[in-house]
């Protein structure tokens, strides 16, 4: 813009002190923009150190295998590990073939009706209930109904019931992803529906449908609130050894030691927090991992 | 329809059976209209195709060459809007009866897409999709050999058929969906324009083949390629767009005739480049 | 050989191809095609058994919550319920109004979505407008990560790590304080309220961008005049859907928040949410069946309720941007 601009346009001086304005509001917001950016990254990285520093000390073999107890130099994670294992084992059990069943039945049988597009959107919304609404589900249906009692499995039919939209969801998404081409192809070999999606879909989809799954269950370690509110015990002292053992979990056993006034047990909490976050790195670790093996094995 | 009439011996033979019960036609068609949804895609075709030789289907796009093929294996149905009228008799039988199962149809009615579609397992698995699903239960090596011997592709690959159908080229792979789509022995290979996706050097490897494959069973192809129908096929039939919107079947003739002396001024500005 | 002769052939053609070297022995009778049918229908009927689970579970959500709520109602009329400002079941003195857990639950939730909501957008804005794709493709995981954590260990971080700093800064704040869980809330729901913003942002149109730049407005008038406002309904979503998640979010609020019935807007101090007294009467030693027992399961129809309105609501408004746009 030059002083010897022709009369019809407006002199420099209209626009220049607007363009500084506008120049200078243009960095503020990005730079607000990338404060805000950062703090999240900043905050995760408080959690983390905060943690760690707190109860990394904590974690040794005793603290592993020993049983919670009311001296906190002795108390340990065993009932609680063991717990978590248990529940987690039969909640993918129970999870697995009905998410991957209706994943299937929505992406490749489902007739485009009203029945279809109610259970859509009944996933949909299931995926937003609050995990101690699933909670009292399994209080109602499951301890008290079913009379289970407070067991492991009335924690894990629960638990399965929570992860279930991640589950469908995320197989729906890898069964998409399947080119049409395949399943004509296989349908055009004589294959039938069921041949062609077991031969063809599921092989290509196994994949993003393992990760979706190894991900619902890192949340299903990590939830707390619905395994309470059924019912799961504070204090285990012994192994649970199967299906219909009452028992613990180790979120449940962390919130027990913060709960505690003393000190010492809120080390111990931030040591049961280290040992949590160590297993879920391990299992989006090999999420991760199997995606991109997958991925190699289809090129 | 005229198509129908300009060849007296076909017509004939499919209006009386002969004594022992078989037609000169292997598959045809009577009064088929077909639908998506609401739009009308092929208007009353009647078509009767020969054993043994090749067919060309040719026409501007658009004009339901792909829907009429798929018409043939019941591929159509796939899509939930789709509706047929009309039938579609393969040996004397209506592949569209309530009692026939589309998969026995698609058995005995083979097909090779626009773009090769290898399913992403090995060679040999690709091969012998087709006959484990249909239930074989014989000497799987020997099918795939055969299979693979007859899509002219086993020389490239016989030292390799556990690598991945997608590690082939374009041209291997087309030829390895074609020896997958033999493996299960149809009568009937449908072919969608399968040299559409390839160079011209991979296209030559295909027509030749299918040449040779004449000899063993019946062959449609679709192709935008009036050279290639030229080339390759003994009979051809012309679709064009009807008033309708529809495709219809304006003439269906041998080959050589069909391109040196048209009958109808329709296919005569097609194939002389005035149209399409 | 002999078993491809078995199949029906009518034409000589047939012939053929049985003097190929490889026959096929598909033994295929009429019996094998009515057992790969009957095979087809059971599989098709256990998967649609299998998506029928979703109804099912909601059916079951609902039956169970409404059962215990109307025997409840059958003791406490439900306008007492939802009006009353005195929240104590668990006392020698019953009460049973409502209010004092709503309120701690949306005074929680404000505050969590002040946190979450302008550094959510911002986020969004910079992965979606500024950042370059190698730096978005490092920074989005690691923000999902947060989203990854159990709340039990945010519970455990507001306690321990934000509450003493608020107590230095505040010295009057009590150790269990809204504040410092609402805080911790609002960085835990941040990765959904980006995530979901930016679907919204990277929505809009290049076109409608590359018109406004094309009129000389810098990048700053481009976000804030063209896209922000066309993603709106979108982030209204993502808003909705974050207070929504706030409200039923309960480990934080039951470690961090305490386990106090009031009303009332003071930060600082300690107040129950309607999450944290479930978990309250879970882990005490109330007998199943009682009056006390049920109330846990009128406060969760309310939860429920409240929820899934929101829910649907954003439900709706992602519907419609999408619809424009598409």
């Amino acid at each position: 813009m030059s002083a010897q601009s022709t009369a019809a346009i407006p002199s420099a001086d209209v626009w220049r002190p607007s363009q500084t304005r506008r120049r200078w509001s243009g960095w503020l917001f990005y730079g607000l923009a990338v404060v805000s950016t950062l703090m999240g990254l900043v905050m995760l990285g408080a959690l983390l150190f905060d943690i760690v520093t707190d109860g990394a000390g904590q974690v040794d073999w005793h603290f592993l295998t020993n049983y919670p107890s009311r001296i906190a130099d002795n108390a340990g994670l065993r009932s609680a590990l063991l717990g978590s294992l248990w529940m987690l084992a039969f909640t993918a059990i129970i999870a697995f073939p009905l998410g991957v069943g209706a994943a299937i039945y929505l992406e490749e049988y489902a007739p485009d009706n009203w029945l279809t597009r109610f259970i859509q959107l009944n996933i949909a919304n299931l995926a937003g209930v609050p995990s101690i609404v699933y909670g009292l589900l399994g209080l109602g249906l499951f301890v008290r109904w079913l009379a289970l009692g407070r067991v492991v499995l009335a924690g894990s039919m629960t638990m399965a019931l929570l992860i279930l939209p991640l589950i469908i969801v995320a197989s729906r998404e890898a069964i998409r992803a399947v080119p049409d081409s395949l399943r004509e192809g296989s349908y055009a070999l004589g294959a039938t529906r069921w041949q062609m999606v077991r031969q063809t879909v599921l092989p290509s989809a196994a994949g993003g449908i393992l990760t979706g799954t190894i991900l619902a269950l890192a949340r299903a370690i990590g939830e707390t609130a619905p395994l309470i509110t059924i019912g799961a015990l504070t204090y285990v002292a012994f192994d649970p050894n199967g299906p219909l053992d009452i028992f613990t979990v180790l979120p449940i056993q962390i919130f027990n030691w913060v709960s505690l006034p003393q000190k010492e047990f809120h080390s111990l909490a931030a040591g049961g927090i280290v040992v949590l976050l160590v297993v879920l790195l391990t299992a989006n670790s090999l999420a991760v991992y199997l995606r991109y093996r997958m991925q190699r094995r289809l090129q | 329809m005229i198509n129908l009439r300009i060849d007296a011996q076909t017509t004939d033979a499919v209006a009386t059976p002969s004594q022992n019960g078989q037609t000169d036609a292997i598959l045809m068609t009577r009064s088929l209209n077909f639908w998506y949804g609401s739009a009308y895609v092929l208007e009353d075709v009647n078509c009767d195709v020969r054993p043994r030789e090749v067919t060309a289907i040719i026409g501007p796009s658009g004009c339901g060459k792909s829907t009429f093929l798929r018409c043939f294996n019941r591929m159509n149905e796939l899509i939930p809007t789709a509706r047929l009228e009309g039938s579609v008799v393969f040996r004397n039988r209506d592949i569209y009866d309530r009692s026939v199962d589309p998969v026995e149809v698609r058995r005995q009615v083979g097909m090779v897409f626009q773009k090769p579609n290898p399913f992403p397992k090995s060679i040999y698995d690709n091969v012998a999709y087709g006959p484990r699903v249909n239930g074989y239960k014989g000497d799987m090596d020997e099918v795939v050999e055969t299979s693979l011997k007859r899509a002219a592709l086993w020389d490239e690959v016989k030292d390799d058929l556990k690598k991945s159908g997608l590690a082939l080229s374009g041209g291997q792979q087309q030829r390895l969906c074609i020896a997958r789509a033999l493996a299960v022995q149809p009568d009937v290979l449908l072919m969608d324009e399968p040299c559409s996706a390839l160079d011209p050097i991979a296209t030559t490897r295909i027509e030749d083949l299918i040449r040779e494959l004449r000899e063993q069973l019946t062959i449609i192809i679709v192709t935008h390629n009036m050279q290639q129908a030229a080339r390759i096929s003994d009979r051809t039939a012309f679709f064009t767009v009807a008033e309708s919107g529809a495709g219809v079947l304006v003439e269906f003739n041998d080959t050589q005739k069909l391109f040196t002396t048209p009958t109808d001024p329709r296919t005569e500005a097609y194939i002389t480049g005035r149209f399409g | 050989m002999d078993s491809l002769k078995s199949l029906p052939r009518a034409h000589p053609a047939a012939d053929a191809a049985a003097s190929e070297p490889a026959g096929l022995d598909f033994t295929r009778s009429r019996r094998d095609s009515l057992r790969r049918k009957l095979v087809e229908r059971s599989v098709h009927a256990v998967l649609f058994l299998c998506a029928l689970i979703s109804v099912l579970t909601t059916t079951g959500i609902v039956i169970t919550l409404l059962g215990e709520t109307i025997l409840f109602f059958g003791e406490v009329p439900i306008v007492d319920f939802l009006t009353g400002t005195r929240w104590t079941p668990l006392f020698a003195s019953k009460s049973f109004g409502v209010l004092p857990l709503v309120n701690g639950t949306i005074v929680v939730a404000l505050v969590a979505i002040v946190v979450a909501v302008p550094i959510g957008l911002l986020t969004a804005i910079f992965l979606s407008e500024f950042a370059p794709a190698r730096l978005r493709s490092v920074v989005k995981p690691v923000l999902e990560v947060l989203a990854g954590i159990p709340t039990v260990v945010y519970g455990y971080f507001a306690l321990q790590f934000v509450t003493p700093i608020l107590r230095d800064i505040f010295p009057q704040t009590q150790i269990f304080n809204v504040a410092s869980a609402g805080i911790v809330m609002g960085f835990m729901i941040l990765p959904m309220m980006a995530s979901i913003s930016e679907d919204a942002l990277r929505a809009v149109p290049r076109d409608l961008r590359e018109g406004a730049f094309a009129l000389g407005a810098t990048r700053f008038e481009v976000v804030s005049r063209v896209v922000v406002p066309g993603a709106l309904s979108g982030i209204l979503a993502a808003v909705i859907l974050s207070i929504s998640r706030a409200i039923g979010e309960t480990m934080i609020v039951a470690i961090a928040a305490g386990l106090q019935p009031q009303m009332g807007f003071d930060l600082l101090r300690s107040m129950e949410t309607m999450t944290a007294y479930i978990v309250q009467v879970s882990l005490g030693d109330t007998p199943q069946g009682g009056i006390e027992f049920r109330t846990i399961f009128a406060v969760g129809t309310l939860l429920f309720v409240m929820t899934l309105v929101m829910n649907l609501l954003s439900d709706l408004l992602v519907r419609r941007y999408r619809e424009a746009y598409e």
